[in-house]
């Protein structure tokens, strides 16, 4: 599985930080996603396609 | 106005409608009817205006994500449900890139390792204020006694306002969010709550402190925020911050109490997961914020053949969304058990709410910890006299009678 994410787009809600925390994390000084680990393994994969159908601006990419 | 009377308007169904007697968690029948029968469809405001209503979950998330559909207020053809005047406009009725300029600017404080981090802050308001209940005269209305000043003090730690005016600014909220005020006494409540911010903000300039307002106040002194700016996203922050939370303690409350078997689960377990799930859900059922999200549509859009042409207003009412059976199986069962968090309870797109995570970590607190510490507690009045705020921009009850 290969993340990526869209800075630009992001609206900081946290959602996908509360579905995959080992994945995504946060600027500090807005909020915006940082991807922490573009190759999630296979045992985070659920949560990260949960993180990506949960983002409302559609900011996270997942190629399977 | 003149008396002239639009035929096709006189037909077509009123929107707010009223919700049914004795059903009050349910969204109004005649709005869940047209969900039913079609996806797209005109409605009749209060103004005579007919905008379009989209009806089903999938329509309602694409259209909020889509950036052919605005929020800009003042476009003409916005449904806006109350007259609007005057500037600053707040952001949340604006669009990219101005919108997400200023969101930015408060954000910060929303993060999940932030907002987890006030979660033992937020765990000693509301031991301290059940200890308080606890220690005083039965029956206590829950929403004077806890459901509103949990959320009014943690939002006031979080921008850097004194408590002590709580009065002031939770009685001018109400009017805020009223929607049976005239415009001229909302615009009077708009314009109180401003003056104070203004003058936080002000003192914040002068002796800035570790909060919302005085980075607010940090960025006036920086030249990228003007201060009636500063104040208005202030306004927004403490009113947003206060009455929507509010509302879903009092209101998650009363379901718990009228669906007994999922309040015994909630309180049997200490799964934190459950807990967590328990929120998620009572956002999806109660959905309190129920004027439906206004738009106007900035170019043509298809929907089931149908077409919202460039200009037109647009509906997206989340309640009936959350209620939708393609999206949630059984909706109009309360099960804490189920996976709700796909709900549009926040919205969707680049105006979903800012502080769900502080929502969402103020309810965990508070539905994890009220009925475990007070596992007797139950309504003091009859469900038939409870007064619910059917004229409220955001709904819930005005009074909750409980004892224990």
């Amino acid at each position: 599985m290969k993340v990526t994410v869209d800075q630009d787009r992001c609206v900081a809600s946290g959602q996908c930080v509360t579905a995959a925390m080992a994945v995504f994390d946060q600027r500090d000084e807005d909020g915006v996603v940082v991807l922490l680990d573009p190759n999630p393994s296979a045992e985070l994969a659920e949560d990260v396609r949960n993180a990506a159908a949960l983002c409302p601006v559609m900011a996270i990419m997942v190629e399977e | 106005m003149t008396g002239t009377i639009d035929p096709v308007a006189e037909q077509t169904p009123a929107f707010p409608a009223a919700r049914a007697a004795g059903c009050p968690f349910d969204p109004p029948p005649t709005v869940q009817a047209l969900r039913e029968r079609t996806r797209l469809t005109r409605v009749r405001l209060a103004d005579g205006s007919t905008p379009w209503l989209v009806t089903r979950y999938d329509d309602q998330r694409a259209l909020m994500a889509d950036p052919r559909i605005s929020s800009d207020v003042t476009r003409p053809g916005f449904p806006s449900p109350s007259p609007v005047r005057g500037r600053p406009l707040s952001f949340i009725l604006m669009d990219d890139p101005e919108h997400a300029r200023l969101r930015r600017m408060v954000t910060a404080p929303f993060a999940i390792r932030r907002v987890e981090a006030m979660r033992p802050t937020v765990q000693k308001i509301v031991d301290d204020l059940i200890d308080e209940m606890l220690a005083g005269p039965r029956p206590v209305d829950l929403v004077q006694a806890f459901a509103l000043p949990v959320p009014s003090l943690v939002i006031c730690q979080l921008l850097g306002v004194p408590y002590a005016d709580h009065d002031f600014f939770q009685d001018n909220s109400r009017v805020l969010i009223n929607r049976d005020v005239t415009p001229e006494e909302r615009w009077v409540a708009v314009d109180r709550l401003s003056a104070y911010l203004d003058r936080l903000i002000g003192e914040k300039l002068d002796h800035p402190e570790d909060d919302l307002l005085s980075s607010l106040a940090d960025r006036v002194g920086k030249g990228e925020l003007t201060r009636p700016e500063a104040a208005q996203i202030g306004v927004l922050m403490l009113v947003a911050g206060h009455e929507t939370t509010a509302n879903m303690i009092a209101l998650g409350t009363l379901a718990l109490l009228e669906h007994p078997d999922q309040l015994a689960l909630l309180r049997e377990s200490d799964d934190p997961a459950l807990v967590a799930s328990a929120v998620e859900e009572l956002l999806r059922y109660l959905h309190i914020t129920h004027n439906g999200r206004r738009r106007v549509a900035l170019a043509d859009i298809e929907i089931a053949g149908q077409v919202i042409r460039e200009g037109e207003g647009v509906i997206l009412p989340n309640d009936i969304a959350n209620r939708d059976p393609e999206a949630f199986p059984d909706p109009d069962r309360l099960d804490i058990r189920r996976d709700a968090r796909r709900h549009v309870a926040f919205g969707f797109g680049p105006h979903q709410c800012l502080g769900q995570p502080l929502a969402r970590m103020e309810l965990q607190v508070v539905y994890g910890t009220l009925y475990r510490r007070i596992p007797t507690l139950r309504l003091a009045a009859r469900l038939d006299e409870i007064p619910f705020k059917h004229d409220g921009a955001v709904y819930g009850v005005y009074e909750l009678p409980v004892t224990w």
